[in-house]
């Protein structure tokens, strides 16, 4: 790692995602494959490789957090139909 | 220049732990109720109900001086205040009832929420709430507080202004023709329909940083509030399984099964 600033980064991440995968489909073993592309990337020593493995990681964070609130509004709005007049 | 002294609006929401949206809901063998050994989080409307009072402070600024969420409900409750301090929520009360007493009923929740607003010092301007709770659907606790309290009430809205200075809220409603404009003043109680905003995302470290926001522990005697449920539930059964459609070659055979099913075509 270059720095412990960037180390401080890439751990917190990892946290964040890791708790994330948490609600996802088990099947797709999202823990096993958030480390394995860690690991690929622990020796990393280039300052802009790393900065961009971290924002590649911050993408993959929001697509998931983008999915999982997909998930829920659709799985609301079935259970609560918008009243059929309303233009909402 | 502001005008002189506009006084710091107060709000507070209101949430429930109840079932998680993604559980399938089973009846209890005893069919006495629904399966409640199952995974719990913050009802999804009580999180837009918080979401809302964030993103009003957003708005306001400084006009919000506190925004805090109470919950009645056993010892787990605390994580989901956890969840809405994370959210950005300031403070929190946990009226705290034992893990094997019944859910409380609205009425009981609103008598509870009438006696927390009444022992705060600084007057609440603003109740926010969900709807209704996604494992009962009672949708009953937002109106009958405002009944108690004798305060104006806006629900289902799927749009809330708040003008701190005019002390009123312009709130849109979702009703069965459409949408409904209303103007409240203060104090009022809202409760929050889906379309009303997208709830954030409460991260790692927010969640760690609000283990230090105060939660403040009651009981629903202290409150001078008697929880004991008014209602007795006989029985719950899961609705009839659905049974099949079936075809028929031609409208002679149609007009034959409904005429046997007790369809007839008699005017009325």
């Amino acid at each position: 790692m270059a720095s412990k600033a960037t180390r401080l980064r890439a751990l917190a991440l990892y946290k964040e995602l890791h708790r994330l995968g948490r609600d996802y489909e088990p099947s797709y073993d999202f823990h096993g494959k958030l480390r394995r592309l860690f690991e690929k990337n622990r020796n990393l020593s280039d300052d802009e490789e790393i900065e961009k493995a971290l924002r590649f990681g911050e993408y993959i964070k929001n697509e998931t957090l983008a999915l999982y609130s997909l998930r829920k509004y659709r799985h609301l709005k079935r259970m609560y139909p918008s009243n059929s007049v309303s233009d909402t | 220049m502001r005008p002189s002294a506009v006084r710091l609006l107060n709000i507070l929401v209101p949430i429930k732990r109840a079932v998680d949206y993604a559980v399938k809901i089973r009846v209890n063998p005893e069919q006495t109720g629904i399966d409640l050994n199952v995974k719990h989080s913050m009802n999804p409307f009580d999180e837009i109900a918080v979401e809302e009072a964030v993103r009003i402070r957003e708005r306001l600024k400084d006009a919000v001086k506190s925004i805090k969420v109470v919950t009645i409900g056993p010892p787990k409750s605390a994580e989901t205040l956890r969840t809405a301090l994370a959210m950005g929520a300031d403070s929190a009360v946990h009226v705290e009832i034992p893990e094997s007493a019944p859910a409380p009923e609205p009425l009981g929740v609103a008598k509870t929420l009438k006696a927390l607003i009444e022992r705060q010092k600084d007057s609440v301007d603003v109740v926010i709430l969900g709807k209704q709770a996604i494992d009962d659907d009672a949708g009953q606790t937002g109106q009958m507080l405002a009944g108690l309290m004798g305060w104006s009430q806006a629900t289902f809205a799927s749009k809330v202004i708040v003008d701190p200075e005019q002390k009123v809220a312009n709130i849109t409603r979702e009703i069965d023709g459409g949408l409904e404009e209303l103007r409240c003043k203060f104090p009022v109680i809202i409760t929050t329909d889906l379309r009303l905003n997208e709830p954030r995302y409460a991260s790692l470290p927010n969640i760690m940083k609000a283990k230090k926001k105060p939660v403040e522990k009651l009981t629903a005697a202290e409150l001078g509030v008697d929880l004991t449920p008014r209602l007795e539930t006989i029985k719950v059964t899961e609705p009839p399984k659905r049974v099949g459609g079936g075809k028929v070659a031609n409208v002679d055979e149609l007009l034959a099964r409904l005429k046997q099913a007790g369809v007839t075509g008699k005017r009325a």
